[in-house]
């Protein structure tokens, strides 16, 4: 059978699995019918819920304007597809082509869509963790849970961690009127994933809105009382902060536990791929019948220097799922490079921030729009003489623009006229990200590979 | 009925929010907060705010999703 006869057979009959039942899941499963695919498509999840969205458990969910388990994301009409919901995958034979299932089932497929995203980290003291009164964000549980406990009128949240689902947090506490304390240990908050300059900007606005902001400082551990509510929580300067609730905002972690041992390149920072999606096995060599999307993934990007990019993105989620499914049922030069700029945004204390390009690689920064003070800006930064990145605070009609520059590698400091460059704000300064070798929870963006800049993780190899 | 709103997309015009008051709300100046879930009865208003957006950042159930490129 020649190869394109096969394909054809495949995109006919074949048997597709996707693991994984959230927005990167369900877009590749929609992908793949719109593309053709009329044989087998099985989707499996150990939520028990339909694919729903995230973005809003932080936002309006927090702020009780909508309910935890409303959020189910929406689909194409009369998508075709076996849902194996509320059952984990455990273990992947890619030798024979299998998935097990937690519930003892096998699933065999000719093409593997692995879209397992990640979790919450959870607190370090499993003990502490289960103290009453102390969450995580990742899940529309997890949302329904806190959402309830907000609504109690607690005296004092503690929000741990001062990336974006943390600093949402603390915005929602404080539009709900409840005081809350933020503990970041580095010097701002979204520092790690947007550098010093806007993380300033960032602590500003917080304090403005009233939350006990403290930077440089972490939180040693959590106290309970004897029925096992959380009362109080222990700083490394010394002190000590009563709260009744405390989140815990210290990141997420990829969920690849089920592929150990399985012969992927798969750890705790994700799944390797090429730019088509395709999965590297420990050996470093591309498959071709299991393909990664969304926040599990980690793939290279040549406008970042080919370095393996992974992206807690929902719009990653979304186009690299799209490149994955397309790719999945097309050969050879038919496929498509996953080329995505990355992109995200995030609401918090009124303010729409919006981010693209890859801002941890940036060296410096020039303020090209509007005023720090204002609020109301468009930060660019720069890379080795080139625009790497744009941030923009409630100036999104600008993303488009910025997406253009750093597309054609445009020069940095950028130097257009129409823009309303003021005094003070055109010489670049430096960006001043915190070292990346240093642990932080902050970045939304992790680079590792391939360097110029040396700005690289270390090579540990994997025990198989 | 089922929403999601592209916000990477979207460039907080503020039409949906015109059409659908309900559903679409503005916070702060640009940011947009919408219910992902309204009921059926306001399904007239949220079509026409996903027609109206200048984006097409507005997804509703049912609607060809990804547009395949
Ligand atoms: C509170 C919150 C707010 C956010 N806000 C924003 C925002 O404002 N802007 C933005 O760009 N992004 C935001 N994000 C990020 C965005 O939601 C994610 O990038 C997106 O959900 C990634 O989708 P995914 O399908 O790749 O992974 P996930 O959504 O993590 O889904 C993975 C799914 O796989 C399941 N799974 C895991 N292991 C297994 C297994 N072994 N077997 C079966 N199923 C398994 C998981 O339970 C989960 O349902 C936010 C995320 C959170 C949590
Ligand atoms: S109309 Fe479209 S661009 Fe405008 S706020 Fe609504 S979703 Fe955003």
């Amino acid at each position: 059978m020649s190869a394109e006869t096969a394909l054809r057979d495949f995109r006919r009959r074949g048997r597709v699995v996707v693991v994984g039942a959230s927005l990167a899941g369900l877009r590749g499963a929609e992908a793949l019918r719109a593309g053709g695919f009329t044989g087998s498509l099985t989707v499996v999840g150990d939520e028990a819920r339909e694919p729903y969205d995230r973005p809003p458990l932080s936002k309006q969910v927090l702020l009780g304007r909508t309910a935890a388990d409303a959020t189910t994301l929406p689909r194409r009409h009369g998508l075709d597809v076996r849902w194996r919901l509320g059952v984990a995958a455990t273990g992947l034979n890619l030798a024979e082509r299998r998935v097990s299932l937690a519930d003892g089932d096998e699933i065999e497929y000719d093409r593997l869509l692995i879209a397992t995203g990640a979790r919450a980290r959870p607190w370090f003291r499993e003990a502490e963790a289960a103290l009453d009164g102390v969450f995580v964000l990742r899940t529309a549980d997890d949302a329904a849970w806190l959402n309830r406990r907000l609504a109690a009128g607690p005296r004092r949240v503690l929000v741990v961690g001062a990336g974006f689902t943390g600093s949402e947090i603390a915005s929602a506490c404080r539009e709900r009127g409840l005081e809350v304390t933020v503990v970041e240990r580095g010097p701002a908050p979204l520092v790690g994933a947007l550098g010093g300059v806007v993380g300033a900007v960032a602590a500003r606005l917080q304090r403005a809105h009233g939350v006990d902001l403290r930077c440089g400082v972490t939180v040693t551990s959590l106290e309970g009382d004897a029925a096992g509510r959380l009362r109080r929580a222990h700083l490394s300067d010394g002190s000590t902060l009563d709260a009744e609730v405390a989140v815990v905002g210290l990141g997420a972690v990829r969920n690849t536990e089920w592929l150990a041992g399985s012969g992927l390149a798969a750890g705790p920072r994700g799944v390797a791929c090429d730019a088509g999606c395709r999965a590297f096995d420990v050996h470093g060599i591309v498959t071709d019948d299991v393909f990664v999307a969304g926040d599990v993934a980690r793939s290279p990007h040549p406008l970042f220097g080919y370095q393996f990019l992974s992206l807690e993105h929902w719009g990653n989620a979304v186009e690299q799922a799209e490149i994955a499914a397309h790719n999945m049922i097309s050969s050879g030069l038919a496929r498509r490079p996953h080329l995505w700029v990355p992109a995200f945004w995030s609401a918090q204390f009124g303010i729409n921030i919006k981010s693209i390009g890859v801002p941890p690689m940036g060296e410096e920064i020039v303020v090209t729009q509007g005023a720090l003070e204002e609020d109301r800006f468009v930060v660019t930064y720069g890379f080795q003489g080139r625009v790497i990145a744009a941030v923009a605070f409630d100036q999104a009609r600008w993303i488009d623009f910025y997406r253009r520059l750093i597309e054609s590698a445009a020069p940095f400091p950028p130097d257009f006229p129409n823009v309303d460059r003021r005094a003070g704000g055109t010489r670049p300064v430096p960006a001043d990200f915190p070292d990346p070798s240093l642990p932080s929870h902050g970045p939304t963006v992790t680079l590792s590979g391939y360097s110029p800049s040396e700005r690289r993780l270390q090579f540990t190899p994997a025990r198989a | 009925m089922r929403i999601v709103v592209d916000l990477n997309r979207c460039e907080g015009y503020a039409q949906c929010a015109f059409l659908a008051p309900d559903v679409f709300v503005m916070h702060g100046q640009e940011a947009l907060m919408y219910d992902p879930g309204p009921g059926e009865e306001r399904s007239e208003q949220v079509l026409r705010a996903a027609a109206a957006c200048p984006v097409q950042a507005i997804t509703v159930e049912g609607e060809v999703l990804s547009d395949v490129r």
